[in-house]
């Protein structure tokens, strides 16, 4: 491949808090296809019956899954409330630079509100009647 | 009028005319799956507890199976839009990037096929 002109890397651009919630966006998609996979998982074991159900249900009620699937439900809250975002600008509103750290800002909040909300019923969940 | 090249119309090089539509669609499906995971939050985090009965009555329940297949398919294909575009950014190499598109593609069409499969076994069984 012939040598292109590249436009400059982001590294010489001065940081600014919207950047991180930019490529957050990435990091939270790419978890939250991970975390399809999962779900899908979960779908199927429920699918194959009882026994099947019963074999994984722990990797829904023990305190280190607990965690994990606490960060994928605030994964997909960022990236739901931040999408919300992106589309927005797709429709050209909020794209002043005050605009847009407001609305980063709103997304900040509304996600760490709505994760800690579904945080209390994720470790309530218990593995119910047998 | 047409600037391209001669040359460069028979080597097929530039536009393949489809880029807008993965742009396009990937807001389609973005805008289809908010207020489909909003849904799916609310619905799961307010089951009284994770237990097999509990679950097969909730998949089972109205439309819950019809919701369910739409999210898992529309989220399916979102995924594989977004992850698409992370390799093409970050996977370098023709064979590496190929093969990780290739990969790609199977894993979100089986896990598409996969979920609608399971709820609908799910769904029928109950009815049946």
């Amino acid at each position: 491949m012939a040598e292109r002109p590249l436009s400059p890397h982001i590294t010489v651009y001065r940081w600014a808090y919207t950047m991180t919630l930019s490529i957050l966006h990435r990091v939270t998609g790419v978890a939250l296809a991970v975390s399809l996979l999962g779900f899908v998982l979960w779908l199927v074991s429920a699918s194959l019956g009882a026994d099947a159900y019963a074999a994984i249900l722990p990797l829904l009620t023990c305190v280190p899954c607990k965690i994990v699937l606490a960060l994928a439900v605030a994964a997909l809250i960022y990236h739901l409330c931040n999408g919300l975002r992106h589309l927005a600008w797709d429709m050209g509103w909020g794209f002043e630079r005050a605009d847009a750290r407001r609305s980063a800002a709103l997304v900040v909040i509304a996600t760490l509100i709505a994760a800690a909300l579904c945080c209390y019923f994720i470790f309530r969940l218990g593995a119910g009647p047998a | 009028m047409s600037l391209r090249t001669p040359l460069a119309r028979a080597l097929h090089h530039g536009t393949a005319r489809d880029g807008v539509g993965h742009w396009l669609i990937q807001r389609v499906t973005a805008a289809a799956l908010a207020p489909l995971a909003i849904w799916l939050l609310i619905a799961l985090l307010s089951l009284p507890d994770a237990g097999y009965r509990t679950v097969i009555t909730w998949i089972a329940a109205g439309w819950n199976p019809v919701l369910l297949m739409l999210a898992v398919l529309i989220a399916a294909w979102h995924a594989w839009l977004g992850v698409q575009v992370v390799i093409e950014d970050y996977v370098h190499g023709f064979l590496p990037k190929t093969v990780a598109l290739l990969l790609s593609v199977f894993v979100h069409v089986l896990l598409a096929a996969g979920g609608v499969y399971a709820v609908l076994r799910i769904a029928l069984r109950s009815h049946a």
